[in-house]
């Protein structure tokens, strides 16, 4: 029995501090009087930002914690200050909005801390165990965001969809995890790419099982990250739950699944990527054409998001094509990561926006509503039209650049194809992303937009970030070249 | 000894069982309850590969702990989404939730 | 092979013997005075009278959730105690967080008055 030192929590202290601030915060909130639950959400904001400050001083540290059940790169720490900031936008958008729609309580804060906390552990996973625990951490919570408006039947409707099409998934993970550790004997990631390597050429059934057990993993990630075929929930659970938490759950789950799947696939299966290639090329260009071609029917602007989301996805799986080409994978896996990260300032944008214009009993919400808001608020109407070129990935912003990266390194792995798929699609999605800025711009309107300070500041940031990143891509690709693993 | 490969094909059962019950039935209770069963069986998976594996390792057996403590969570707040339904619809009808399209 | 199972056989035997001389010997020896309440179906003490599916107070499920949730964390305890010893110090220390996070959990189902009936 070997005792933790002090390393091993050094390992995961950004995570740990989260974890006691939520703990703390859910008592201390007891004492909030209902109307000044505001105080929840400063206290939360404070605590994401702690945790935040000890993950930037972890920069370039790389330790292994608890017997390898941890670790610390700079993936993970690349991955958590993405996962905190999703957090803390999270929080910026919940603010105001949760007041307005009457359905304020301090949980919804908590809920939140405990849900990053869960997608920094999944971040700095390396056992199996560990990701299933970091699985559940994230989710559980999720499930209860989704369903907050306790009035609201659509909110009640996609926390119950979204429980048990979730809990499903969970099912395929543990099931396949369950595999492939009968397969190889141990469930640290690591330990299964030394059995694997060692053992490929014997064991008939264990590699058939061990084949499945990866697959099962992939089809339960592909639940929680909306790839196409198992996406059906996200267009229900993104519209039925409160936008706040709609924006948070987008972002924060997505990143968090791809960067399991990431750390998954390259740590522990490079044995079967040959198998797995056409599976993940499948999966990427299905969810791509699909994601857009449904985004295109869409009248209500959540869920053309929802189905946004699902096609951004599907470029995100590109990056993962090519994860078992040492040539590529460390250039793939940096697009990917600078994608999760456009993705994620971009879509927080959006979201912002849809909150800022969201009115009491899900009015507001259809993209006919928008119209004129460009006359009543310039710089909202700006800002969106800033979004919306992101997600096409129009010059200058975020997007464009993230696209152009995905698809070099697909080109390099040999998947000129599923380059010609992306490009093609992006300009399908033009003509659904192109028509909220038509209606903001072209068209008179009654909708007048709120105008909530940190609300305000969170769709600013967004929208400066957006722009101003993508004139520096190099430093910003250099960044998420730290974030490969080893 | 039994062999391994029969706790394997009962567990494989069990996990089909459960996800039929997820597939067909329409109650969200019922559903849950096929959820269950799936991760049920990958609990008989993790014990078998424990005790036909390297017994002094105690992965298995920790994972399945692990497991089931993480599904009575999720039972929990399951169940208590599944009530709030019902207090505001009168079903737990998964069908029948359709104010948004499926 | 199959004598391995003797001993389950034996059990069973066993078993299902003692059963049936303490149902026996009730029903041998025991006075038998039928009265309407006697020969109600059992239910736990509630009157079995109405349909199949009536309505239960909600605070029921509260309990049974709260109940789940905290019977659970039994499953953790039972195997520190086993391998107490060998974990010493440290795994007294970590329980005792494990305990605290637990108190933490039900402080905050008292604070919110999930505990209380009315």
């Amino acid at each position: 029995m070997t005792q933790p030192t002090i390393n091993d929590f050094h390992t995961i202290l950004p995570m740990i501090v989260l974890s006691v601030w939520a703990c703390l915060l859910l008592l201390v909130d007891l004492f909030i009087p209902k109307d000044r639950k505001g105080i929840t959400a400063l206290l939360a904001a404070l605590g994401l930002i702690l945790s935040l400050g000890f993950n930037l001083t972890r920069i370039g540290m790389e330790s292994v914690g608890f017997s390898g059940m941890v670790v610390l790169d700079g993936f993970a720490t690349f991955a958590n200050v993405l996962l905190l900031l999703s957090g803390l936008f999270g929080v910026a958008l919940a603010y105001g909005y949760v007041r307005r729609m009457g359905i304020e309580r301090g949980e919804y804060y908590t809920l939140l801390l405990f849900s990053v906390c869960g997608m920094m552990l999944m971040a700095q996973a390396a056992d199996l165990i560990i990701v299933f625990l970091a699985l559940e951490l994230l989710s559980i919570p999720l499930y209860v965001l989704a369903a907050f408006a306790r009035g609201d039947m659509q909110s009640q409707e996609a926390g119950v969809k979204y429980f048990l099409l979730g809990a499903f998934a969970t099912g395929f993970v543990v099931y396949g995890t369950a595999l492939v550790f009968g397969a190889t004997g141990t469930t640290s990631l690591g330990g299964i790419f030394a059995a694997a390597s060692a053992g490929a050429s014997t064991g008939s059934g264990n590699g058939l099982m061990f084949t499945i057990g990866a697959a099962l993993i992939l089809v339960g990630f592909g639940f929680k990250v909306a790839a196409v075929p198992f996406h059906m929930w996200t267009p229900d659970v993104y519209q039925g739950a409160p936008s706040a938490a709609t924006a948070f759950m987008s972002s924060g789950a997505k990143v968090a699944g791809f960067v399991a799947l990431l750390r998954v696939f390259s740590t522990s299966f490079p044995a079967l990527a040959s198998d797995m290639n056409g599976i993940l090329w499948t999966l990427s260009a299905l969810t791509m054409i699909v994601g857009n071609l449904i985004a295109i029917a869409q009248t209500n602007i959540k869920r053309m998001l929802a189905y946004s989301s699902i096609a951004h996805a599907g470029y995100i799986l590109m990056a993962f094509v090519s994860y078992g080409n040492p040539q590529v994978a460390s250039v793939s896996i940096a697009s990917g990561m600078f994608y999760l990260m456009a993705y994620t300032l971009t879509n927080f944008g959006a979201w912002s926006v849809v909150v800022a214009l969201e009115k009491a009993e899900g009015k507001g919400l259809e993209i006919a509503d928008y119209a004129g808001v460009a006359r009543k608020h310039p710089a909202l109407a700006a800002a969106m039209a800033v979004f919306m070129l992101s997600f096409i990935g129009f010059p200058p912003t975020l997007g464009m650049v993230g696209k152009f990266y995905l698809f070099r390194a697909a080109i390099a792995g040999g998947y000129t194809g599923l380059a010609l798929i992306g490009v093609l699609t992006s300009l399908v999605s033009a003509y659904y992303y192109l028509r909220v800025v038509v209606n903001m711009y072209m068209r008179e309107g009654e909708l007048v937009p709120e105008r909530e300070p940190w609300l305000g500041f969170a769709t600013a940031l967004t929208a400066a970030a957006t722009v101003a990143l993508s004139l520096v891509p190099q430093w910003v690709f250099l960044l998420a070249s730290t974030a490969v693993m080893k | 000894m039994i062999p391994l490969s029969w706790y394997l094909i009962l567990a494989a059962g069990l996990f089909s069982i459960g996800l039929f019950g997820v597939l067909v039935r329409r109650n969200a209770v019922a559903i849950l309850l096929g959820v269950e069963l799936m991760l049920n069986a990958v609990n008989i998976n993790l014990v078998s590969f424990w005790r036909y594996g390297d017994v002094l390792k105690m992965t298995g057996q920790v994972f399945a702990i692990i497991v089931f403590a993480v599904a009575a969570a999720e039972v929990a707040v399951g169940l208590a989404l599944v009530i709030s339904v019902y207090r505001s619809r009168n079903t737990v009808i998964a069908d029948e939730l359709d104010m948004m399209k499926w | 092979m199959l004598l391995e199972y003797i001993a389950i056989a034996v059990m069973i035997a066993v078993a299902t013997l003692i059963a049936g001389i303490a149902i026996g010997l009730g029903e041998l020896f025991g006075p038998k005075k039928a009265s309407a309440a006697k020969s109600m179906p059992y239910e736990s003490g509630m009157n079995p009278y109405g349909e199949g599916t009536r309505r239960m107070p909600v605070r029921f499920y509260l309990i049974a959730v709260l109940f789940i949730l905290f019977d659970i964390e039994v499953v953790f305890l039972l195997p520190w105690a086993i391998t107490f010893r060998k974990l010493g110090l440290f795994g007294l220390i970590e329980m005792a967080i494990f305990i605290v996070i637990l108190l933490i959990g039900y402080v905050y189902a008292w604070g919110k008055g999930a505990l209380e009936w009315e």
